[in-house]
């Protein structure tokens, strides 16, 4: 019954997305308004047809329906149903089908939010989407079908992966990264749009600017969690292995972020159209790259849950998206002239054209490093790879050099910036910094990256925090507010700066956690009787007891320990080994204590079968909490700067953006 | 020089400074994949390289002393056998019969690995009958405690 609904609803999505696209196309070609509404009825169809299959799917896993394949493969008698829940992303099908929905859902906001704003932009846009939805609906109704039934009926299922049912963490990593992804269809749809009518001017770049902060919002989360997840579960200490799958999450992220800084260059000085529309189409196609690596198998991964026989279409799919977009962009080459030209090489828009060429050669780079083997292969027929030290080599530098830019882009003047006002600007956050740099190599920092890259957070931190300072303390003095209140104004008026300042200073936490728990990471393996202690940095670990237990679907060893810090007992810790009746390997739980000053992270790594040893690895990971809270400062930046403004975009607002928009005003 | 030059000079030297990075990364980090066969094959001239070594963990070749930490096993490609000495747990996808990758530099007949790569297997089959599961092997030798803690 599930099986047979879900089956048809997707048919039929698959269907009349073919059929919206269609009618779109022609009745904007005819002038035909009714064809045109019914392309956007179609786009209300499958939205409903897809959460109608959605449902159907979650029925069937809560249900435990094992008559259908995927529940039998995913869920079982013993899984605890939150897990039975999120187990719809847990493998390729049910993931193809969330992906399809969240696509579904995001082309209805378009057409509802921006239908009557963009009339001559909508139908294209909707023809676009309802192309790509076809794409994915395809795949969900033939190769990858959520809805595929088994003969015989298995009494009990197999289970989730327990990697994946090991965290709750894995509620929110992986939807936030399709979101992410999914996201960037709809300011590429956009950008195909004007590229086709050809309104190329700032028209779909403003109606793009939100939807292009929400999906780096939710890939920024997306990437943050995922690394939270692989710390906090994989049991190797770290967050970040340059892994295929990581780096295909970062790939769009990276361009993605060059598209959010390039399209303002565009508002403000009608220049880069050109630039513009091809991050956008780059920045899509790598989304679809990124699923395709995630999900086609083609490089080994620990992220990666599935091999399928999907990846050769996803390939056809990237083939098809670079050769259309591209040819358009080639065919409308003249109606992308700039209409300005950069006045100065020391102005915002330089520095913006820097952070650009930067952030894409950070990408070739990991693109390139992720490639590698498949090159070196295809090309000298030699298997090769480059791991963890070419990414760090290259994107080092890369990264220290965005940071500055990240410093003084935003303080710098657009045009032209006098030497004077530069140095109004700088000249308390540089003295600041040399100071701070002084107090890091005083505390025992060592090194010219780990130096260069707090110094420049320091920087950027004080740089923003002088922006907010100095901005409210201008309104306090011409208005008479409250310090608060000046600043929450402040903010309020200038949501896009300010809420772009706040991601900055994200971003330099996150980089000082990731330079600490990487420079100054402390490690240990050992093994200990009961009783023994192991002494790392500051703190003795002391193995107490080792027990074990049987829980509904899984059998538990769990060594438990002490933590002192200089005899005064800090912690006490359990990490675990699961047993999982499906798997003929441990998966082991590790235990971390965070603070925000360091964490202590251990893993029990073998015992003795009769309990008297335990082999454990501790590790010491200073500031590694940063990266998990910058990461949220990064998303509430993000917030500020697509809130809606309560008075809809009133001239006033405009003046008060503009002037806000001015640097080195205090 | 022209703005414009001048913007483009600008471009070429970001450009080609990450250029250079790449390249010298690439040289720098560079791991090939070997076979036991191949690592043979090309004897002492392997001794300053790093490279990636995959095949089977011989059956009966896995020592580990828990004291010292020290792991040691053959990789073999049903050619040639290499001998594998690594420092540290063996980890928990590592198991005898099955394929192992691992990196390190090879030194008088002794390949010294660094890491050991264990991929995770994407099939969760249940165990074939009689099999006794991992689970079963740690269930006799453990004994549960009166409580839950």
């Amino acid at each position: 019954m599930i099986a047979t609904l879900g089956r048809f609803s997707l048919w039929l999505a698959f269907a009349i997305a073919i059929y919206g696209a269609f009618v779109s196309l022609l009745g904007v070609r005819r002038r035909r308004p009714a064809l045109i509404e019914s392309g956007q009825g179609a786009v209300f169809a499958i939205f409903g047809l897809t959460t109608f299959a959605v449902l159907l799917m979650e029925a069937g896993l809560v249900g435990r329906d094992f008559s259908l394949e995927y529940v039998a493969r995913n869920a079982s008698l013993d899984t605890p149903l939150f897990y039975t829940i999120i187990a719809l992303w847990g493998a390729l099908e049910g993931s193809i089908l969330l992906w399809v929905w969240l696509l579904a859902l995001m082309t209805l906001l378009t057409v509802m939010i921006d239908g009557k704003r963009q009339p001559e932009l909508i139908p294209y846009v909707t023809a676009v989407l309802l192309c790509i939805s076809a794409f994915f609906l395809l795949l969900v109704t033939f190769p990858a079908s959520p809805f595929t039934t088994m003969l015989p009926v298995p009494l009990d299922g197999r289970g989730p992966n327990p990697l994946l049912q090991n965290h709750p963490l894995m509620a929110i990593h992986p939807p936030g990264l399709y979101a992410g992804y999914v996201g960037w269809s709809i300011p590429y749809a956009f950008g195909i749009a004007a590229l086709i009518t050809g309104r190329l001017g700032e028209g779909w770049i403003r109606t793009v600017r939100r939807w292009s902060i929400v999906s780096w919002a939710f890939l920024t989360v997306g990437i943050i969690v995922g690394g939270r997840w692989s710390y906090e579960v994989l049991g190797w200490g770290g967050y970040w292995a340059w892994d295929p799958v990581e780096n295909a999450s970062l790939l769009p992220w990276l361009t993605g972020t060059a598209f959010l800084h390039s399209i303002m260059i565009q508002e403000r000085r009608k220049m880069l159209k050109n630039w513009n529309v091809a991050l956008v189409i780059i920045t899509f196609a790598l989304t679809i790259f990124g699923t395709f690596l995630t999900r086609s198998g083609i490089l080994s991964s620990v992220h990666a849950f599935s091999d399928s026989t999907v990846g050769p279409l996803f390939l056809v799919f990237i083939g098809l998206i670079l050769f259309f977009s591209f040819g358009l962009l080639v065919y409308r080459s003249d109606k992308l002239q700039a209409e300005s030209d950069i006045d100065s090489l020391v102005s915002r828009e330089s520095a913006f054209l820097a952070n650009n060429l930067l952030l894409l050669g950070f990408a070739f780079a990991v693109l390139l490093g992720t490639l590698f083997p498949l090159l070196s292969e295809a090309v000298r027929g030699v298997k090769v790879s480059v791991g963890e030290p070419f990414f760090n080599a290259v994107n080092v530098p890369i990264g220290l050099g965005l940071i500055f830019l990240m410093a003084i882009g935003p303080l710098i003047a657009w045009r032209h910036a006098s030497l004077d006002s530069l140095r109004r600007t700088f000249i308390r956050p540089l003295y600041l910094t040399i100071l701070g740099a002084g107090i890091c190599w005083f505390l025992g920092v060592r090194g010219l990256y780990p130096l260069l890259a707090f110094a420049l957070s320091l920087f950027t931190a004080i740089t923003v925090i002088q922006e907010f300072a100095g901005g409210a303390m201008t309104r306090r003095r011409n208005t008479g507010e409250g310090y608060l209140i000046a600043l929450s104004k402040l903010t309020s008026r200038g949501r896009r700066r300010y809420g772009g300042l706040i991601v900055h200073l994200g971003v330099a936490l996150v980089v000082v956690g990731i330079t600490a728990s990487s420079v100054f990471k402390l490690e240990q393996e050992v093994t200990l009787k009961k009783g023994e202690s192991l002494q790392l940095g500051r703190y003795q670990v002391r193995f107490d007891e080792l027990s074990a237990w049987q829980e509904p679907h899984r059998f538990v060893v769990q060594g438990s320990f002490t933590v002192f810090n200089s005899n005064h007992k800090v912690a006490e810790m359990r990490p675990a080994k699961r047993f999982y009746p499906a798997e003929q390997q441990p998966i082991g739980t590790v235990d971390v204590r965070s603070t925000a000053r360091e964490d202590i992270y251990l893993v029990l790594s073998s015992f003795a079968q009769d309990g008297t040893t335990a082999t454990v690895k501790a590790l010491v990971r200073p500031l590694v909490m940063w990266i998990w809270f910058g990461g949220w400062v990064m998303v509430l930046g993000s917030l500020i700067a697509i809130w809606p403004d309560r008075r809809r975009a009133l001239a006033t607002d405009q003046v008060e953006e503009r002037m806000a928009w001015q640097p080195g005003r205090s | 020089m022209t703005k414009k030059t001048k913007l483009l000079l600008g471009a070429v030297v970001i450009a080609s400074t990450i250029g250079y990075l790449i390249v010298g990364g690439i040289k720098e980090a560079a791991v090939y994949y070997i076979t036991p066969t191949e690592l043979k094959a090309k004897g002492p001239a392997t001794t300053d390289r790093a490279f990636r070594l995959g095949g089977m963990v011989v059956s009966g070749s896995r020592r580990w002393d828990p004291q010292t930490l020290k792991l040691a096993f053959s990789l073999s490609d049903d050619k040639e056998q290499v001998a594998v000495e690594y420092v540290g747990s063996p980890p928990d996808l590592f198991k005898e019969g099955a394929g192992a990758i691992v990196e390190g530099k090879y030194m008088n007949g002794l390949f010294r690995a660094d890491t050991i790569l264990a991929k995770h297997s994407e099939e969760y089959r249940p165990p074939e009958e009689g099999q006794a599961t991992a689970k079963d092997h740690y269930r006799t030798l453990v004994k549960p405690p009166a409580a839950r803690p």
